[in-house]
């Protein structure tokens, strides 16, 4: 069976003023944005809390995710990110964009790509962690709310990735 | 007022985390509309070969922002009710400089990374698994640089606080400002679809 070609994306437009409606939704039925990172941190909490309590139990940065009586899982960052993963594949899915890929430049071998993926997804979490937020929850929510934090922080995510942009183009170009 | 609905206790806990699940449908579903599931569109920003990212981000923001604001001009929802992160200056801008790198060299942010995964892309996975890492390492060493996380506390701070502008006039700033930047980043597109063809 030939694979139907992906469909074109969406006018960035369109798309910014769908995402924007979704916070907005978010703000009003919940009271507060979106955010990922912290569902990370929520699944990592709950898994050393299976094995070592104590250990959690002694450190804030996992502790502050613990929930009296419930699992650190039963959190609304959670079910939101498992809602990313339906929304994001359910939209691949009707765009025939659904493929197993590693996706690079082409002056770049796979293993390469992948070795530069986990570094970056390495520092994004630290990044995230120190900023308490990500590009979804500092970024995008707190500067809806304009918040003088997140306008900082925004500032500061071009500006890292402004300044390597320079040394990692073979990734990319 | 009446909004937002969950801090009048319109419904409870168990409900709210169907709304969660819904409002990340909605949320991955406009991210990958976007092309935000593709690590080479997301990185194509920063070679300004494609603003996508930033056209995207902040027609985002403007659209929830006006909607904050004209919600809560007309008294339908109380903003003092909606969560804003407090402000940590220091950390947050070192944490934006090492979430931006990690940008750049991985290719996705965390949300994006999730919409990259759900089609397929086996980078966003490894990527995920990094961030994995990266959230434990920092947690690990927590209590090493949990001065640093303190420091500059300036509680929930807003660009009207800081700046004693109005709000409104803030938020009209901010428009002005995207329109600006989106007319400049079309024009840049332009210049650098113009360039590729020459060279």
């Amino acid at each position: 069976m030939e694979a139907k070609p992906a469909q074109p994306y969406w006018n960035p437009y369109v798309a910014g003023v769908g995402l924007g409606l979704v916070l907005l939704a978010s703000f009003v039925v919940m009271g507060r944005g979106l955010g990922a990172s912290g569902a990370v941190a929520s699944t990592i909490t709950a898994g050393l809390n299976t094995v070592a309590p104590g250990h959690v139990a002694a450190n804030p940065a996992y502790a502050e995710y613990l929930k009296d009586g419930a699992s650190p899982l039963k959190d609304w960052l959670v079910f939101e990110v498992l809602g990313v993963f339906v929304g994001g594949y359910l939209s691949g899915m009707l765009a025939h964009r659904v493929t197993r890929v590693v996706e690079r430049g082409p002056h770049i071998t796979a293993g390469k790509r992948l070795m530069f993926a986990f570094i970056g997804g390495a520092l994004m979490g630290v990044g995230a962690k120190l900023a308490r937020g990500c590009t979804s929850g500092q970024a995008l929510t707190g500067g809806a709310l304009l918040n003088a934090g997140s306008w900082a922080f925004m500032i500061m995510v071009f500006a890292g990735a402004y300044a390597l942009a320079y040394f990692m183009r073979r990734q990319w170009l | 007022m009446m909004a937002p609905f969950f801090k009048y206790a319109l419904f409870g806990e168990n409900i709210s985390l169907v709304v969660a699940f819904l409002v990340g449908i909605g949320f991955g579903f406009f991210l990958e509309r976007a092309g935000f599931g593709s690590s080479r569109k997301l990185a194509a920003q920063f070679y300004f070969t494609d603003l996508t990212v930033f056209k995207v981000m902040f027609t985002a923001i403007v659209t929830a922002m006006l909607g904050v604001y004209w919600l809560s001009v007309f008294g339908f929802m109380d903003l003092s009710l909606v969560y804003l992160t407090p402000t940590f200056l220091a950390p947050q801008m070192v944490g934006g400089l090492i979430l931006g790198a990690g940008f750049v060299v991985g290719g996705y942010c965390p949300g994006t990374a999730c919409v990259g995964i759900a089609t397929g892309r086996i980078d966003a996975l490894v990527l995920f698994v990094g961030i994995f890492a990266g959230v434990f390492g920092f947690s690990e060493l927590y209590p090493r640089v949990s001065g640093f996380y303190m420091s500059t506390s300036m509680g929930q701070l807003t660009l009207p606080q800081v700046t004693h502008l109005p709000y409104g006039l803030l938020v009209f700033a901010v428009v002005l400002m995207a329109l600006g930047g989106f007319i400049g980043a079309e024009w840049v597109e332009k210049r650098m679809a113009a360039r590729k063809v020459e060279a």
